[in-house]
């Protein structure tokens, strides 16, 4: 078994953990660390009699953990503040949302920048916001820039001068070159307020967005955590309206390949018929367990094709085309000069 | 990986990976005296940076649990240090049982001086200079502050010593390679002694703290309590990743202990200095 079935194993069946000896411990660690889901594992173990050494490393993930919470949780509230003349709420996306949700998806999670969801007519007024408020853009670059105003889903990244804290703002979940076309009205009408001019998603809509941004926005890297929000969120509450829900973003198929690959990895429980891979759906396993115990990503040619997939389902041939040869001029350009 | 060993170092136990067999031979021969622990906090791996620089003009790159993405790779030569810099890596960047201060640490008893510096203002030869006079070395590069007891933990890696204080290094003491034309210069590893070693799960007490700087004519000043404050959260590495625990921990250890500023002119004089101030305690 390699580490990182070991992974899924362990956080699927917490007791299986006692059968575990101490070097396997130290690749099961090193493989929760790789897959940002160290404080995922330290919470699922909690209170079960682990070796010492091994209790120890835990414990100090959990206080990495909570001291992520109380930071992003921090960065909403600011994030809050400064956008307050929008009067809107803020709508958070994933990690942020499901600590100040209390979710138990975010117990243990790693949370890094944050991101957030508004109206689309609301951009232009909350970046000038927000910019005011003390965040600078990071992509100083024009074509980069650009191209996220015109092709991305969400503002160019800006960072807090001060906390270093990134923001994300979105006006939808997916990129607008995407063939998928999410509904992103529907996603903020329904959005459920919390204190402070939060908000989060609506509990499918959670889902359906964790599930596009695994297998519809990206190469999969990271994806076992990403698939464990998926089953945290589900065996927390549920899956009433998910299906109709996923069909009306246009995402039933993304969705179902959650279900069923949650399902394989973590038994999560889901309808009958997402109860047996694909063909397709075992490489996609394969791609997410392709770690080995000493952290190392393995099957470059597997990593390297769902890399290019990653980048034809985000836009059409033609516009890739033009992002890539725009990006390979200018990478040629900056190694002449530099 | 094909060549691996492991490490405990006071409360905290390395995995070291590599590619190769020389760096972790030179481990296990400057490691000589520490326990091999079967479970590791931190892995490190020693990789060739594309697989036929595993054989042609070998060149490490250092990657672990935690790394920074802009570290240069190193030749395989230099591979103990490579190992070095991926542990300390670790450390700095994932410990948080213990508040960490850039600072060397010696002890008589059970009462530790904490000598914070940045590299360059001779911690390292100070501590290791100290060790040769019956104070025990508690460490060179991290002092480990409880939060619950406010004591200070042994965390005795060995000291690398550059350039100019190579010379320094006593014939008793266990060293690893000659390091020629690193990044640091030309650089050496020092073992510390196997006694420093035996005491390594023994806490101290820090009863004096100390910021010296090397290479100034002496003089010696007190520093405010807001001085020393401010000074000791720059020397750490995971204050802030530490939150309210880290804060507590500053606060007391602040509060508790004198700090005086030490311009030395060279390392007698320096450890002169040391023991005076200790002395009057």
């Amino acid at each position: 078994m390699t580490a990182a079935q070991t992974l899924v194993e362990v956080l699927r069946d917490p007791a299986r953990a006692m059968a575990i000896d101490l070097t396997r411990w130290t690749e099961l660690l090193t493989v929760a660390r790789a897959e940002t889901l160290a404080g995922t594992l330290a919470h699922r173990l909690e209170g079960l009699a682990v070796p010492d050494a091994v209790a120890k490393a835990l414990a100090e993930a959990r206080i990495d953990a909570a001291e992520a919470r109380r930071t992003a949780l921090w960065e909403a509230n600011r994030i809050a503040k400064a956008l307050r003349p929008l009067a809107h709420p803020v709508v958070l996306l994933k990690g942020t949302a499901f600590a100040a949700a209390g979710l138990a998806a975010g117990q243990g999670r790693g949370i890094g920048d944050c991101d957030i969801l508004l109206p689309k007519p609301m951009l232009d007024h909350a970046e000038k916001l927000l910019v005011d408020a003390g965040w600078q853009w990071i992509k100083s670059d024009p074509y980069d820039d650009l191209y996220y105003r015109r092709w991305m889903h969400e503002l160019p990244p800006l960072i807090h001068a001060e906390r270093g804290r990134m923001v994300d703002v979105h006006h939808t979940i997916l990129p607008l070159t995407a063939r998928q076309k999410p509904d992103a009205q529907a996603l903020i009408a329904d959005a459920v307020p919390l204190d402070g001019g939060l908000a989060v998603l609506d509990h499918a809509d959670m889902i359906v967005h964790a599930a596009a941004h695994l297998f519809a926005d990206g190469e999969l890297a990271g994806g076992l955590r990403n698939l464990w929000d998926i089953h945290a969120l589900i065996e927390e509450r549920g899956l009433e309206g998910l299906e109709a829900r996923a069909a009306r973003h246009g995402l039933s198929s993304t969705v179902d390949r959650a279900l069923r690959l949650s399902h394989a990895l973590y038994g999560t429980s889901v309808p009958r018929r997402c109860r047996h891979l694909t063909t397709t759906d075992r490489l996609y396993r394969r791609r997410l367990m392709a770690r080995d115990g000493w952290g190392r990503e393995r099957h470059t040619a597997l990593r390297t094709a769902f890399y290019i997939r990653s980048h034809l389902i985000r836009m059409p041939l033609p516009l890739l085309s033009r992002h890539l040869w725009i990006k390979w001029r200018k990478g040629k350009a900056a190694s002449a000069s530099g | 990986m094909k060549h691996q060993i492991t490490l405990g170092v006071g409360p905290v136990s390395f995995r070291i990976g590599s590619d190769w067999h020389g760096p972790i031979a030179a481990l296990d021969a400057l490691y000589h005296d520490y326990p091999r622990p079967g479970f590791a906090d931190y892995s490190v791996r020693l990789e060739a940076i594309s697989p036929w620089r595993r054989w042609i003009r070998p060149s490490i790159r250092v990657r672990g649990d935690y790394w920074l993405p802009d570290a240069s790779p190193l030749p395989r030569a230099q591979g103990l240090l490579a190992a070095e810099m991926g542990m300390n890596l670790q450390v700095a960047l994932g410990h948080r049982r213990h508040l960490l201060i850039h600072a060397a640490v010696v002890a008589r008893g059970d009462r530790a001086i904490l000598m914070s510096g940045v590299s360059g203002a001779g911690k390292s030869t100070l501590a290791l200079m100290l060790s040769q006079r019956g104070w025990r070395f508690l460490g060179d590069e991290f002092a480990m502050i409880d939060p619950e007891t406010g004591w200070v933990h042994p965390f005795p890696r060995p000291v690398s010593l550059k350039n100019e204080s190579l010379e320094l290094i006593p014939d008793e003491y266990r060293v690893g390679p000659l390091l020629a034309g690193t990044p640091k210069g030309d650089v050496r590893h020092v073992a510390p002694p196997t006694a420093a070693i035996a005491a390594m799960d023994e806490p101290a007490r820090p009863a004096l703290l100390v910021f010296p700087r090397f290479g100034f004519p002496s003089a010696l000043g007190g520093l405010a309590a807001s001085e020393t404050f401010v000074r000791l959260t720059q020397a750490s590495t995971n204050y802030v990743a530490m939150g309210e625990a880290g804060f507590r921990t500053l606060v007391r250890l602040r509060g508790r202990i004198p700090a005086v500023a030490l311009d030395y002119p060279d390392g007698a004089t320096g450890v002169a200095a040391v023991e005076a101030l200790w002395d009057a305690l």
